[in-house]
């Protein structure tokens, strides 16, 4: 066994360990955590290469927890898709850490520092944990872990918070609630609860009422989780209120791993057979995520808080996600789209989430009529804000411009032609609202309102934390805007497709 | 409006009775966790322990229990239980350098060439995870109820602990 094959139960056992050490060194001292946190995550990051290539090279990492073999005992299954996924939450949450270093000191009161960086850490150990695990069950522990974690990060302010945090409690608990309930049928079906083992006895029972309720149960489960439009209610207000922090780390890492979860049950766990049993669901699921994406533009050109308008921009981008998934069973160039959009959308949201923090923390301002002279006030934050925007809107030599490029290709590949026409009035209607912000910033003279907010030494520059994080974030924006064109990531699209069993390369 | 605080009666039964069943309490406790050799009752057995805590601090009031376990121990019995859970992983992890083999474990060589492979199984499964589930749900539940009981306080004093 090759030393890399532990690895992945490294990354999730010492995250647990080190969230409780990190409370217990918080007695000794408050600023050891924040320093224990980012020295065990960088090493993570580290770990997770390591896993990336071994997996690139030699094949998917197989670890049977305790030594049970995989159909009794817990395994712990790392193909292509979840460690490019790996990656991508281990560099966020890093970048994340880093930024709140500068943040939280404003947003986030002293005496509540240490819990507040232990429960960063376990909701990461969560997410590691949903993203390494095999075995539908130990994904639902994750899955709590994670979400346990993050109504109490976002309730962790106090005041206005509270009640959109405890919105989400309820949400995310019907959530868990139908996720679980699906899992229970197909247990109660098959006898197992691997998925390698489960993909391979579900043919046999298709035609099953309990496994096509389990199925609809655990999409609508997930997607609640990942505020899919109709299910995103309690979403927008979370955003908005919770500390910028966790509101850039909850758009850019844990609707992703939500996502994770909806894509691992797609095609590991049922597979595209099952999708294509039924005439129509994928389309069905086109269909929910094209309205997702105007609902979503629409909604967020009608925001005036910039966060808010951020929150519903999300609605609309975690669209993409899902119509990559439903073309899928059409064209594995949806899944691609998808895989791509995951990367993409984590940098560009993170980015902007972590401009809309810098300038509130700045000049205490959130509503975005107020923005107008900020581009002389903070320029590295604005041409920040400017290059993360222009990605999502799509221009083409950033990163959101490849995804729609893919998922546009897609749509022509599976000759579903009203998506096209969706993905491009989307694109219009993303420059509509992001125009609107830096419209304000660069080209309106700046005066004085009277709806800033009060801020601790405000004026004052940003720490380089902050502005570091963000301006790595909007750099990554074109980088990724020029690699996804070329043939690099083409191996690991390669080995996604050929692990999620798509029957074809590019 | 400022909550009016109840002025405390005593009552020498309760708490006569109280000091009597409070070390009988944590001893049962103690059986439902390892008393019994296997695996489970680490859950049980926690809660156990925390309700002879619950009970004393009912009786003699939030202030002297708060006295006997401050915040900072609750905390350290928090992380306690979580290390020996964990731990019991990872010494099968540095040991045979295979797997989390804590009920699975030929290769695990220290403790079998003393006790044998079912006596290390049992010590692992049976006390330290037992224990450490138990310690932790003690915990938790000791610091939850503390912090349903200094609520009032807690406004009262600005959100100071």
């Amino acid at each position: 066994m090759d030393l890399v094959e532990q690895f992945p139960v490294l990354i999730v056992g010492l995250s647990m360990f080190l969230a409780y050490t990190m409370l217990l060194t918080g007695y000794l001292n408050r600023r050891l955590p924040f320093f224990m946190s980012l020295a065990m995550n960088s090493f993570f990051l580290i770990l997770s290469l390591f896993i990336l290539n071994h997996v690139l090279t030699v094949g998917p990492i197989r670890y049977w927890q305790g030594g049970w073999r995989p159909p009794w005992g817990i395994e712990y299954v790392i193909d292509a898709m979840n460690a490019y996924l790996l990656v991508i939450v281990i560099s966020m949450v890093i970048l994340g850490l880093i930024y709140s270093r500068g943040n939280v000191r404003h947003e986030i009161e002293e005496r509540k520092h240490v819990t507040f960086y232990t429960l960063v850490q376990l909701m990461a150990a969560g997410l590691y944990g949903i993203t390494v695990t095999g075995d539908l069950f130990n994904m639902f522990i994750w899955l709590e872990i994670a979400s346990l974690t993050a109504y109490a990060l976002i309730a962790v302010a106090g005041g206005r918070a509270l009640r959109p945090a405890y919105n989400y409690v309820i949400m995310g608990s019907i959530g868990a609630c139908l996720y679980i309930f699906g899992v229970c049928w197909l247990y109660s079906v098959t006898g197992t609860l691997n998925f390698a083992d489960m993909r391979l006895l579900l043919p046999l029972v298709y035609d099953n009422k309990a496994v096509q309720m389990a199925f609809a149960m655990i999409v609508v489960g997930v997607m609640i989780k990942a505020y899919i439009f109709p299910l995103h209610l309690w979403q927008p207000d979370v955003y908005t209120y919770a500390p910028s922090t966790i509101s850039s780390m909850m758009a850019s890492v844990h609707v992703k791993v939500m996502f994770y979860i909806l894509i691992r049950m797609f095609y590991s766990v049922f597979t595209l057979e099952f999708i294509r049993h039924y005439i129509g669901l994928d389309l069905l699921i086109c269909w929910v995520a094209a309205i997702a994406i105007l609902a979503g533009s629409i909604w967020a050109i009608k925001q005036r808080n910039l966060k808010r308008m951020l929150a519903y921009s999300s609605v609309s981008q975690m669209g993409y996600i899902l119509l990559g998934v439903g073309l899928s069973p059409l064209s594995p160039w949806g899944l691609v789209g998808a895989a791509a959009h995951i990367l993409n959308h984590a940098i560009g949201k993170g980015c902007l989430f972590m401009c809309a923090g810098a300038i509130s923390q700045q000049e205490g301002l959130k509503d975005i009529r107020d923005f107008g002279g900020l581009g002389k006030k903070m320029p590295h934050v604005c041409a920040a804000f400017t290059i993360a925007a222009l990605s999502m809107i799509g221009i083409p030599l950033t990163a959101g411009f490849t995804s729609k490029l893919f998922l546009i290709y897609a749509s022509l590949d599976a000759a579903q032609y009203p998506f096209v026409a969706v993905l491009l009035l989307s694109g219009l209607l993303n420059l509509v609202y992001f125009w609107r912000v830096i419209d304000q910033m660069y080209f309106v003279k700046h005066k004085e309102t009277e709806n800033a907010i009060e801020v601790k030494e405000k004026g004052k520059s940003l720490p380089l934390s902050m502005v570091a994080p963000i301006l790595i974030l909007a750099s990554l924006c074109i980088i990724m805007g020029i690699v996804w064109l070329t043939d690099i990531p083409l191996p690991l699209i390669n080995h996604i497709l050929s692990n999620l069993r798509m029957g074809v390369t590019l | 409006m400022t909550p009016v605080r109840k002025t405390y009666k005593r009552n020498v039964i309760i708490e006569v009775t109280t000091n009597l069943m409070f070390p009988l309490i944590l001893l049962f406790g103690l059986y439902v966790m390892i008393g019994t050799g296997g695996t489970g009752g680490g859950f049980q057995g926690g809660t156990i322990l925390a309700s002879a805590y619950i009970l004393y601090i009912t009786v003699f009031g939030h202030e002297k229990g708060r006295e006997k376990m401050p915040e900072s121990v609750n905390a350290l019995f928090k992380s306690l239980g979580l290390f020996l859970y964990n731990g019991a992983g990872w010494i099968c992890v540095l040991f045979s350098l295979a797997t989390a083999q804590w009920l699975n474990m030929p290769a695990f060589w220290p403790v079998t060439d003393f006790v044998g492979v079912a006596g290390a199984r049992s010590f692992l499964v049976g006390y330290m995870v037992s224990v450490g589930i138990g310690l932790t749900v003690m915990a938790a539940f000791v610091s939850q109820y503390f912090d349903l009981a200094w609520k009032e306080d807690d406004e009262m004093e600005g959100g100071e602990e």
